[in-house]
């Protein structure tokens, strides 16, 4: 199934899944083709506003405003919330979060759950919790659908489908929804989705739906999307449940002024994306008749607690720094092995997962280019935050056996003697592995690290040694 | 401890000694355009997502002759719709709390909007007077909507403080910018999901209600 490695089975080290991902040609020449398509977009659209920097400038500061301010816009949504007749649950981790779907889920009478895309329902592996309580989640989304009707993890965070194209998804469609005379024309593949999952909404009793935003002041919860998948689960289902990262709260309903600029340009490089949803509560003969608004931690109050790492949280979802970054572009975003891929997933996963769980060499899967930084509308210093993450990262490995040989490399080059002896010593033991002046295999520790490098060799005499030679002579 | 009260406690470690900082709001909230100019706007970005968008000086007579080339003869519309916007020649459904399903056998909705933004070709629903509620501009596969040249606004920030009230009211709100589409498929926007397929927008001069 869609179970996520990264937070079940054993962490994967992104070098070996990136090697694999690099030698699938037809991933990388889709991901690139998106790549290009999206960048130019979103390049043409920001630089429509005159005034783009002064928005980043906003988003980045009523963020961080927001964040600083958790402890009472949490309180104030969930009164506001709740005044207008919904009920506000709050969810420590993962588990907790998929006890209280479930449990609504099944009280509402459902077997089959529609689900929006949804990062974090993704994130604390909701279709799992749920398909093992017996209840059938459907993905509406486009690419989510594709996604599950291939049994694979998404690999974007906005178009989770990215690595297929389209005759992918049309043998795909042929053989999953038996529609063997489908073409791969875009607009078939859309009209076959509507067509498949039209009876699912009209008798949509439950539906599930992650949040871009909610504003404090309001109780306002805001969903933003493209296909209108978003709007069916939204209005049409009795019982609406939404799991949201206690993150996303912002203050004041102007703060929607920004986003709502911010977000579409940067992740669809739309001016504004076809449908936004914005709801409070329940109203009465509009939508649906219960709403559950899921408050989730799951990590979030970590980065919080790390003043350095906190701006992380900042973050809007809009995937502009994977669409900019240079290794993503080589990968794909399954090589990552975590729900959030790219610049973003390699400083939210170890934020968010702690100091378990979380292979500890994504932070490194960057060249530190500054792309990322460059596009990032609330102005998330990624880079800088790559390199706090993998000074985590080193400090909690210095017990090993790198941290050994760097302690004693350190004690060598510190007195001359001991770093002539060792040159001396160098030069015996290299003998059986240099060929033409390079050392050209390894052993031990070093043997993965060099199978695809060499090193000059140590050479039969110093510059020091022939001085002394000549002086002898 | 209950999971808010953790949660909460969690925060307060956190965020012990952190200040909150005063939003810098330099962005343009004010359009500079006149109303001709944010009218010719609106038209060519809505138009540039693949709506229709008609000038009127009667609204009846538009939206009959839209209907009948559509094909759409029976339509949907809020109770309270203006009669003066009511199209003759087709069937007008009143939308008394139909189940989806009726409202899936309809061939298109007839509604007026709360305001539009030019600069972002968008138009905002918040269920007042003549706009029904949100399923009704959802589920027919085509969407006609009225829109009064003097609610259409130029920037998004004056978008949303027209919407302010409602939102404090607790009134759910929609935007629609164009008809529904999707970029899942190679990043290309491509138009015609879940939501209306088409959507016309007609814009008159007179307030319907
Ligand atoms: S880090 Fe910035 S660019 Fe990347 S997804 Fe988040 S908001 Fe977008």
């Amino acid at each position: 199934m869609r179970e996520l490695a990264a937070r079940s089975a054993r962490p994967v080290a992104f070098p070996s899944a990136a090697e694999a991902a690099v030698t699938d040609e037809q991933t990388r020449t889709n991901v690139r083709l998106a790549q290009d398509t999206i960048r130019a977009r979103r390049v043409a659209v920001a630089a429509e506003l005159d005034d783009w920097e002064a928005l980043r400038d906003a988003g980045a500061a009523l963020r961080d405003r927001s964040l600083s301010r958790l402890r009472d816009l949490l309180p104030l949504l969930e009164d506001r919330v709740t005044r207008s007749g919904g009920v506000v649950h709050w969810a420590r981790d993962a588990e907790e979060a998929n006890e209280i779907v479930v449990r609504v889920a099944r009280a509402a009478g459902a077997r089959e759950v529609l689900k929006v895309k949804s990062l974090t329902t993704d994130e604390i592996g909701l279709n799992a919790a749920l398909e093992r309580a017996g209840l059938r989640p459907l993905e509406t989304d486009l690419a989510e659908l594709v996604c599950q009707l291939a049994d694979e993890r998404p690999s974007h965070l906005l178009v989770p489908a990215i690595h297929k194209n389209r005759t992918e998804i049309r043998d795909l469609f042929r053989e999953r929804l038996g529609l063997e005379e489908l073409t791969d024309e875009p607009r078939e593949l859309a009209e076959a989705a509507r067509a498949h999952l039209r009876a699912a909404f009209l008798r949509a009793k439950v539906a599930i739906s992650g949040a871009n935003a909610a504003v404090a002041e309001t109780g306002t919860v805001c969903v933003v999307e493209s296909e209108g998948n978003g709007r069916m689960c939204t209005t049409l289902a009795d019982t609406l449940i939404t799991v949201m990262g206690i993150e996303k709260v912002v203050a004041e309903w102007r703060d929607l002024e920004v986003l709502l600029q911010l977000l579409p340009r940067s992740a669809t490089g739309e001016r504004m994306n076809p449908y936004t949803s914005l709801w409070t509560g329940v109203r009465e003969g509009d939508g649906p008749r219960a709403f559950h608004l899921v408050l989730l931690d799951a990590g979030r109050t970590r980065a919080l607690a790390d003043p350095v790492a906190r701006p992380v949280l900042r973050c809007i979802r809009c995937s502009a720094c994977i669409n900019a970054c240079p290794v993503y572009r080589q990968t794909g975003g399954h090589a990552y092995h975590t729900v959030y891929a790219g610049p973003i997933g390699a400083i939210l996963e170890p934020q968010l997962a702690g100091p378990r769980g979380q292979p500890g060499s994504l932070p490194f899967a960057s060249s530190l280019c500054g792309a990322c930084a460059d596009v990032c509308p609330v102005r998330i210093d990624i880079p800088g935050l790559l390199v706090h993450e993998r000074g985590r990262v080193v400090r909690s490995e210095r017990q090993g056996l790198e941290g050994a040989s760097l302690r004693l490399l350190g004690r060598v080059f510190a007195s001359r003697e001991r770093y002539e002896r060792a040159q001396r010593l160098a030069r015996r033991l290299q003998r059986p592995a240099v060929r033409e002046g390079r050392v050209r295999w390894f052993v031990g520790p070093l043997a993965g690290w060099g199978s695809s490098r060499e090193l000059p060799a140590v050479p039969p005499q110093t510059f020091r040694e022939w001085w002394a030679d000549r002086d002898r002579a | 401890m209950t999971a808010r009260e953790e949660i909460l406690r969690r925060i307060n470690v956190a965020l012990a000694g952190a200040t909150a900082q005063p939003v810098p709001r330099a962005y343009r909230v004010a359009g500079e355009l006149d109303r001709d100019g944010r009218v010719a706007l609106f038209r060519r970005r809505v138009e540039d997502y693949g709506g229709v968008v008609l000038e009127s000086a009667a609204p009846g007579e538009t939206i009959a002759a839209v209907l009948a080339e559509r094909g759409a003869r029976r339509i949907g519309v809020s109770p309270d719709l203006d009669e003066a916007l009511l199209p003759v020649g087709v069937e007008v459904v009143a939308d008394d709390r139909l189940t989806p399903r009726q409202l899936d056998a309809l061939d298109g909705a007839l509604t007026t909007c709360a305001a539009a933004c030019a600069e972002t070709g968008t138009i905002a629903l918040d269920g007042g007077p003549g706009q029904g509620r949100r399923a009704l501009t959802l589920v027919p596969d085509l969407h006609v909507c009225v829109v009064r040249r003097d609610d259409v606004v130029e920037t998004v920030p004056e978008l949303l403080a027209r919407l302010e009230a409602s939102a404090r009211a607790g009134r759910p709100i929609v935007l629609v910018s164009g008809p529904s589409a999707t970029s899942d498929i190679e990043l290309t926007r491509v138009e015609g999901v879940h939501g209306p397929r088409r959507l016309v927008v007609v814009l008159v001069d007179r307030p319907p209600a």
